[in-house]
């Protein structure tokens, strides 16, 4: 047979495996799984949507801002970190800042930030931990440390009137520790001690 | 800080992957070397017009590689072009000819480079059906040439090397869709997504509007780190919290990335019927890796007494331990997923990732690529050897001659020459430097010279990971960047199939008292030593230029 032929044929045979591939691993595996998944967990399937009072007021993975209009700090609430996606948090837009370490813009953001941070919360500005400073990588973390929640406690007590023993208890008890004890880092998610919070202000 | 929760993980992705090793590695042995056929690959080999009992010379085998790859970048840049007239486009136009061609480039290739920002760019028929397909496809058929060189090691006096269509249908049918399977459902019950609703906007809590990303993930990521391929469904990648939501899932994935490449070893030691030879492959990418790890997770804490505290591009649920984990793994395989942006990383924090790459990926390397690319440096190790005490030049068996040794230094050229000259030619053209400092480069001084220096680096090693700030979506990056990818990728397997055809043909020579033993603790040393040296020796120059001048000056 000669070589021509035997390409020939060989395209022929990948066309085919090509076309039957796609519509196997590109249609049937990704329906089966979605199709598991609505009879298996749904709700984290469909975003681990959370709701207040029946209201959906999104996903308890995806971070999001407790700012006013103009990207003030709003005192009532437990503030995320800074964010690179979109204009803050913008769910459709996920992204780091990438700057580099030595980028004098990065420097400048910091600075601001912790300037920022301490003036709200009342602190010295050594006193700001490194999540409170930094944009997270996909611009939507949820999180934030347990050290920049505490620092928060007495801010957001005073706004709403509150004891603050009373809603440092309630930092304490949102603390999701290392995974099996050793995996990643300890963490608060805000909008879940947003909503407690909201629920003990009431 | 935390040192003891971060050594304890590491030591627990170690354990999970020496429990898989012999299964895993056993498992892929015995069914590439397998006569039978399951009942649905006998159906299909009857569709598409192939005889599974027929063997291939290495050129026929390479022939049907790339009309295999050729098909699938045509349906990828197609699926792109026609994407706003195709059903789930979310109301998305059609990708433009140079991006399109990228990523049509980049996903064949294993690379999974994205010059593009998923959320804004491509649809759910574009990643279910173009972007997902090929991360099995192209995982499938660097799997294939690894054992197409594993077998030739294996053969005496055999004129083909394997049928690739039986090789590539099982890698798929036997090893990728189920272990994706299991694995999507694995991240599903993590909390990644897995629906077709488009972007749903809330009122947040606060009052503003919370948009809720939605897609088939789960699927597509399971496979994105099975096969080592890394595009992710959004532009944040494995640090968006819908593609990895905890410390758990960060665990499943780093596992899922290793399992293969660490078990290969495994499977080669078993086809060639001398295990001890496995475990030395083994012992060398592990230790090329514990290295790496341990030096980029100590740059990083280092680097957490300054003033961002080493959390810029990080996420807290991950913290540094988990982001340096991830980001190893990913460059020492060929993923370049993120969970964290390289980009803000330290200097020296940052070039440990481009590293990774630059040891040409063999520690442990992608799926299949990794193992050939450590066996080629196997080969070149017994040769210095083996000239070293004056005796001829033997790896299991076979005679280094001429002819081998030029098809691994080709083989070993390949990469450095396209990283090299990709990067230069964006400095040393003035109208593409114009294009490269003016639009692409984000960063001033030196860390833009590193991402244009890592762009290429990814392109050429097939890895993926970005220093994201780069604007790679111009057309003299879409250009380059897709046939550093191209080249990369499929000038290293005609090499590495024309050796399993010589290979293949020789006899064994008989062990004499003149062999040099290639399993014991010297020949690990010197494997590593010439995997590093070879490296370090090509790229100290223009990582001077880079990552080490910014760091240490």
């Amino acid at each position: 047979m000669s070589t021509a032929r035997a390409s020939a044929r060989q395209l022929g045979a990948a066309v085919r495996a090509v076309i039957i591939l796609t519509l196997a691993l590109g249609l049937v595996y990704p329906l089966a799984v979605t199709g598991i998944a609505r009879m298996t967990v749904n709700s984290r399937a469909n975003g681990s949507v959370v709701s207040l009072d029946g209201q959906p007021v999104g996903s308890a993975l995806i971070g999001q801002s407790f700012t006013d209009a103009g990207g003030a700090a709003l005192p009532e609430w437990f503030q995320s970190r800074p964010s690179a996606a979109g204009d803050g948090y913008d769910g459709g837009a996920s992204s780091g800042s990438n700057l580099g370490p030595a980028n004098p813009d990065l420097a400048a953001a910091i600075g601001e930030r912790r300037e920022a941070v301490a003036e709200l919360e009342g602190v010295d500005p050594g006193d700001v931990p490194a999540d409170a400073l930094t944009a997270s990588s996909s611009g939507l973390d949820p999180h934030i440390s347990p050290e920049y929640a505490l620092l928060q406690v007495e801010r957001v007590a005073a706004a709403r009137g509150l004891d603050p023993d009373d809603v440092r208890a309630l930092v304490d008890s949102a603390v999701e520790s290392r995974r099996g004890g050793v995996l990643g880092e300890p963490a608060v998610n805000v909008l879940q001690l947003n909503i407690a919070l909201l629920e003990l202000d009431t | 800080m935390s040192v003891w929760p971060a050594a304890a993980s590491f030591a627990l992705v170690a354990l999970l992957l020496a429990a898989l090793y012999r299964p895993l590695g056993d498992y892929m042995a015995r069914f590439y070397a397998s006569d039978r056929n399951l009942a649905v690959e006998r159906g299909f080999y009857r569709l598409i017009g192939v005889d599974p009992g027929s063997r291939q010379s290495w050129q026929s085998y390479l022939r049907s590689i790339l009309a295999f790859s050729a098909v699938g970048l045509l349906l990828v840049y197609a699926l792109q072009r026609t994407q706003h007239l195709l059903p789930g486009s979310l109301g998305l136009p059609a990708v433009s000819e140079g991006l399109a061609f990228n990523t049509a480039a980049s996903f064949v290739a294993n690379t999974n480079w994205q010059s593009y920002s998923p959320e804004v760019t491509v649809g759910y028929t574009v990643q279910m059906a173009g972007l997902a397909v090929q991360n099995f496809l192209s995982a499938a058929v660097g799997l294939a040439v690894a054992v197409a060189l594993v077998r030739a090691f294996a053969s005496r006096k055999e004129t083909t090397i394997g049928n690739f269509w039986t090789d590539m249908t099982r890698s798929v049918l036997r090893l990728l869709l189920p272990l994706a399977f299991v694995s999507a459902l694995l991240l599903l019950a993590g909390g990644v997504i897995q629906n077709f609703n488009g972007f749903t906007s809330v009122s947040g809590l606060a009052g503003g509007t919370s948009t809720i990303p939605g897609g088939p993930v789960a699927s597509q990521e399971a496979i994105k780190l099975l096969g080592t391929n890394g595009g992710g469904f959004f532009n944040a990648n494995s640090s968006h919290p819908f593609e990895n939501p905890s410390a758990w899932t960060n665990l499943l994935q780093v596992v899922l990335m290793l399992a293969i490449p660490f078990s290969l070893p495994r499977t080669f030691g078993t086809m060639i019927g001398d295990r001890k030879q496995g475990y030395a492959i083994l012992t060398a990418m592990a230790a090329i890796f514990t290295v790496s790890l341990a030096t980029m997770t100590a740059l990083e804490f280092a680097a957490s007494s300054g003033e961002a505290g080493s959390m810029e591009g990080k996420e807290q649920r991950f913290g540094i331990a988990g982001s340096t984990l991830f980001g190893t793994t990913s460059t020492a395989t060929s993923t370049g997923a993120v969970n964290s942006m390289h980009d803000s990383f330290s200097p020296l924090g940052g070039m440990m990732a481009m590293l990774n790459m630059m040891l040409g990926e063999v520690a442990p390397g992608g799926v299949g690529s990794g193992l050939y690319g450590m066996l080629v440096l196997a080969l070149v190790a017994s040769f210095i050897a083996g000239l070293l005490v004056g005796r001829t030049p033997e790896y299991l068996g076979k005679k280094i001659g001429p002819r081998e040794i030029k098809l691994a230094s080709l083989y070993l050229l390949t990469m450095p020459t396209l990283v090299l000259t990709g990067t230069a030619l964006s400095f040393a053209v003035p109208g593409i430097r114009e294009d490269v400092q003016g639009i692409s480069i984000y960063n001033p001084g030196l860390h833009g010279f590193s991402e244009v220096l890592y762009a290429f680096t990814s392109a050429a090693n097939n890895n993926g990971s970005a220093f994201a700030g780069l604007t790679a979506n111009t057309p003299w990056l879409n250009t380059a960047l897709g046939l550093a990818m191209l080249l990369g990728r499929f000038l290293p397997m005609i090499f590495i199939l024309a050796l399993a055809g010589s290979l293949a043909a020789q006899d064994h020579v008989p062990v004499s008292a003149g062999t040099l033993p290639t399993h014991r603790p010297q020949a690990v040393i010197m494997l590593s030593g010439v995997t590093v040296i070879v490296t370090a020796l090509t790229f100290f120059p223009v990582l001077a230029l880079g990552p080490l001048a910014e760091g240490l000056l």
